[in-house]
């Protein structure tokens, strides 16, 4: 359920009552409701659903996720290497 | 795109995988709640890619196959309805409710229109006020929000010719109703990321105390998954069951606050039957007492239309995750996305019609030599 | 989008500035719009005799033969409108048989109430796209419809064209082991349109790839031994998908693609995401794919990119011995899906 996809705020306006915005997904920019982001700033990324962004990405976070990813099987690698050397 | 394309490295895929591997040393049954992680699964082919041990399970996940045959029906009557544009996600077009979808009242020379956002439908509400808009409100907890901000703003702004049909259904009774079936395999659960950016992870601890499983809020990208695989299986072999959080960089533990706000604002709990399942207790949203004017079922009074399901269909048991849908006598005979029996088979997110496109016309052996 | 600033009403028009249900009434107002409109734009020796059928020259070879009608809305897009559509769209098809197209038709079904400028400039882009795929519109019908019964204007045109002996390129002649190239990146016309689209609109500087591309098949014909060439398609609605399926029908094979060698230009792709469609669906009104011969492959694909419509064609795949009828994707972590047939039309989903 529930496509959500990740952008870049763009631009940020009070439009009759509700904070509203432009976000820009790799080349697109829609109108998209910020109501529930209210701390957002631009250049931020968020994740957007149905017109509306749920949250401001973590960026950091997902930088530190995908570092973790690449290490992952690092150690077993070069001894699985030297075991097939071995063999 | 930034914050998919990282998510997708086949490498860094292979690398999660290699983990897995390692870590399993037994059968285990894991759930994907959300239809979404569902369709990321197999339009990915990452089940092809696990260890033997790991069996996915489709959950229920997926607010378009749950959306109950009655609230379809009801639908499809307010949307043959003269003087009204009918606005609905693209998803529940297909969907068919006892004699017919919505494509068929359209052709039939009905109002309705696809929109990417119930304020779209708010707006083409402005623009028509001679007309009645009526949106077809429909999702999970991620939706929600959205939803309940374009009746708000109906009733802030008085929009009096706008309304909303609302089957809104909610993750963490599914969760339970799972475990509580008869005969339940499900080991452990990936729990839905999105909506979980919404409602935060503070209500998962009380069923892992309760019922003993591990869950994992996971995202939707194939590294996020498997990410959320190897969690799941890792704390699965070592005997844990606790509640962790996979998708960081879009959830945390409280969610998002000013959306729940709203949403307790414009909602209340209720019971709700999920189509194929049957009623889950305290599962639903609907307008709370403040905001029934623009409640369409009230409005245009389709309350007395009941439906019966079809017998053939197993989709309660696909959903449960009891049968798997290539299992059922119906699949790909009497029942294709051409002429779905059940919900699961018309939404592209659906196990049904995810295992009829993506994977079970071909075993996956007969594939492996490519 | 259109611009008209220059256009200027041919005198004897400017009582109407509509279409009004007169222009299709056969009387003096319908030979006002032929003559004002049609002809000048049109102008060739054959259209200005007005006759009631138009009598041709036929150069040797065999005669190839295609029918279109075109119902686009927007009638003016990003990239084009239907009028250049209408022309390009029966040009290709003719094209994918190896023909060289030479004559068209052209009906139009007009709604009362059009605003003629918009005529005016449909017709106009119709006659430069035929200028440049060297085809001449050789004969015509316009009917009107009440307002309220049309979406504007609804074109149909046929084409004739003259495949050359010996040649035979059909999407039943598939071989297993045949190389699919597909000429540029997908999914642009589609998703022109639908960012147009009320309720979903969103702003791009994606264009439809609407082009005639009977040159860039010249080119890979020449490039490759007799009948090397299998078969050729112009993916439109139903996009490269649809028409994978059609091919593995015809010639009872399977399709193998790889999908991270997928041309999709960045925005094609993110609208794909937001929307979540697949781009595998969406339709192009610019691109071929053709089968080739392993061995003659690389000799196409490097005439193909010499042509400006073809310069960032790509070899997507293979046509296999297994699972017939069934086209399989190369997923982006390297496993495999089928790929269903597109059922209708493409939602935008949320879920
Ligand atoms: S295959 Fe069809 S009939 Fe069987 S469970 Fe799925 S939707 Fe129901």
């Amino acid at each position: 359920m529930c496509l959500a996809v990740p952008g870049r705020v763009e631009e940020i306006v009070e439009k009759s009552g509700i904070l509203m915005g432009k976000v820009n997904f790799g080349g697109i920019v829609k109108d998209v409701c910020l109501a529930y982001v209210p701390e957002i700033a631009i250049g931020d990324y968020t994740i957007v659903h149905v017109g509306f962004a749920l949250t401001r990405i973590d960026e950091e976070s997902a930088l530190k996720t995908l570092e973790a990813f690449s290490k992952m099987g690092l150690l077993e690698e070069e001894f699985g290497a030297s075991e097939e050397a071995a063999s | 795109m930034k914050y998919l394309d990282e998510f997708r490295d086949r490498e860094l895929a292979e690398r999660l995988l290699h983990e897995i591997r390692q870590t399993v040393t037994r059968p285990w049954t894991i759930m994907e709640v959300c239809g979404g992680q569902t369709h990321s699964i197999i339009r990915n082919g990452i089940h092809q890619l696990l260890p033997a041990e790991v069996e996915m399970v489709h959950g229920p996940g997926c607010p378009v196959c749950v959306t109950p045959l009655e609230v379809i029906d009801r639908a499809l009557a307010i949307a043959a309805t003269p003087n009204v544009i009918f606005c609905s996600f693209g998803d529940m077009l297909r969907v068919p409710g006892s004699e017919r979808d919505l494509f068929q009242v359209k052709s039939a020379g009905g109002d309705v229109r696809v929109v990417y956002s119930p304020l779209d439908a708010l707006q083409i509400a402005l623009k028509n006020p001679d007309k009645q808009i009526v949106f077809f409100g429909i999702g999970f907890e991620t939706t929600a929000p959205a939803n309940g901000m374009a009746v708000h703003q109906a009733k802030v702004k008085n929009i009096r010719n706008f309304s909303m049909l609302v089957s809104h259904v909610l993750v963490p009774p599914a969760i339970e109703a799972v475990l509580q079936s008869p005969g339940n395999r499900v080991q452990s659960f990936l729990a839905a990321g999105h909506v979980c950016s919404v409602m935060g992870y503070w209500q998962y601890p009380e069923i892992v105390d309760k019922f003993k499983v591990p869950i994992v809020v996971t995202g939707f990208e194939p590294l996020d998954i498997l990410e959320g695989i190897r969690r799941v299986v890792l704390q699965l072999e070592r005997g844990e069951a606790r509640v962790e959080n996979a998708y960081a960089r879009m959830v945390s533990h409280d969610g998002n606050r000013p959306a729940q706000d709203l949403l307790a604002e414009v909602f209340e709990v209720c019971d709700r039957s999920w189509r194929g399942i049957g009623c889950i207790p305290q599962s639903g949203w609907r307008l709370s007492e403040k905001y029934r004017d623009f409640d369409a079922e009230v409005r245009f009074d389709v309350g007395s239309i009941h439906s019966n399901e079809s017998t053939l269909c197993r989709s309660g048991d696909v959903l449960r995750g009891a049968l798997k849908p290539h299992e059922c006598p119906a699949f790909g005979k009497e029942c294709t996305p051409r002429h779905p029996l059940g919900a699961t088979m018309v939404s592209s997110e659906g196990a049904c019609a995810a295992y009829y496109n993506y994977g079970g016309i071909i075993p996956a052996e007969s594939l492996t030599h490519a | 989008m259109p611009d008209f600033s220059n256009w200027s009403c041919p005198l004897p028009l400017r009582d109407f500035p509509n279409v009004v249900m007169g222009h299709g009434g056969g009387g003096r107002l319908s030979s006002e719009l032929i003559e004002n409109i049609f002809v000048p734009a049109f102008s060739n020796a054959t259209l200005t005799q007005l006759a009631d059928s138009s009598v041709l020259d036929r150069p040797t070879g065999r005669i190839a033969m295609s029918t279109d009608s075109f119902v686009v809305r927007p009638l003016f897009f990003p990239g084009g409108c239907i009028g250049d559509l209408a022309v390009n769209g029966t040009v290709n098809d003719l094209a994918m048989s190896g023909a060289r197209p030479l004559y068209l038709s052209a009906g139009f079904i007009l709604e009362e109430g059009l605003p003629l400028s918009h005529l005016a400039q449909i017709v106009d882009s119709m006659a430069k796209a035929a200028n440049a795929a060297g085809v001449t519109i050789v004969t015509g019908d316009t009917k009107v419809v009440e307002r309220g019964h049309g979406d504007g204007c609804y074109i149909n045109t046929s084409g004739v064209g003259i495949v050359p002996d010996g040649l035979s390129v059909a999407p039943s002649l598939v071989r297993p082991g045949d190389k699919i190239i597909v000429s540029g990146s997908i999914g642009d016309h589609g998703m022109a349109i639908l960012s147009l689209r009320e309720g979903l609109t969103f702003e791009t500087t994606i264009r439809s790839d609407c082009a005639a591309l009977h040159t860039l098949v010249e080119s890979a014909l020449a490039a490759a031994a007799s009948n090397a060439i299998r078969a050729m398609r112009d993916p439109t609605r139903g996009g490269l998908a649809a028409t994978l399926h059609e091919i593995a029908g015809a010639s009872d094979v399977g399709i193998e693609i790889d999908e991270s060698s997928l041309p999709v230009r960045g925005e094609v792709r993110s609208a794909c995401e937001l929307l979540g469609l697949d781009p595998l669906f969406v339709a192009n009104e610019g691109k071929m794919i053709a089968f080739v011969a392993p061995e003659h492959a690389d000799a196409v694909l490097a005439a193909m990119r010499r042509h400006p419509l073809g310069a960032e064609a790509v070899i997507i795949g293979r046509a296999v011995e297994e699972h017939p009828r069934s086209l399989v994707a190369k997923t982006a972590i390297g496993a495999l899906r089928v790929v269903a047939p597109p059922l209708g039309e493409q939602l935008p989903r949320i879920c």
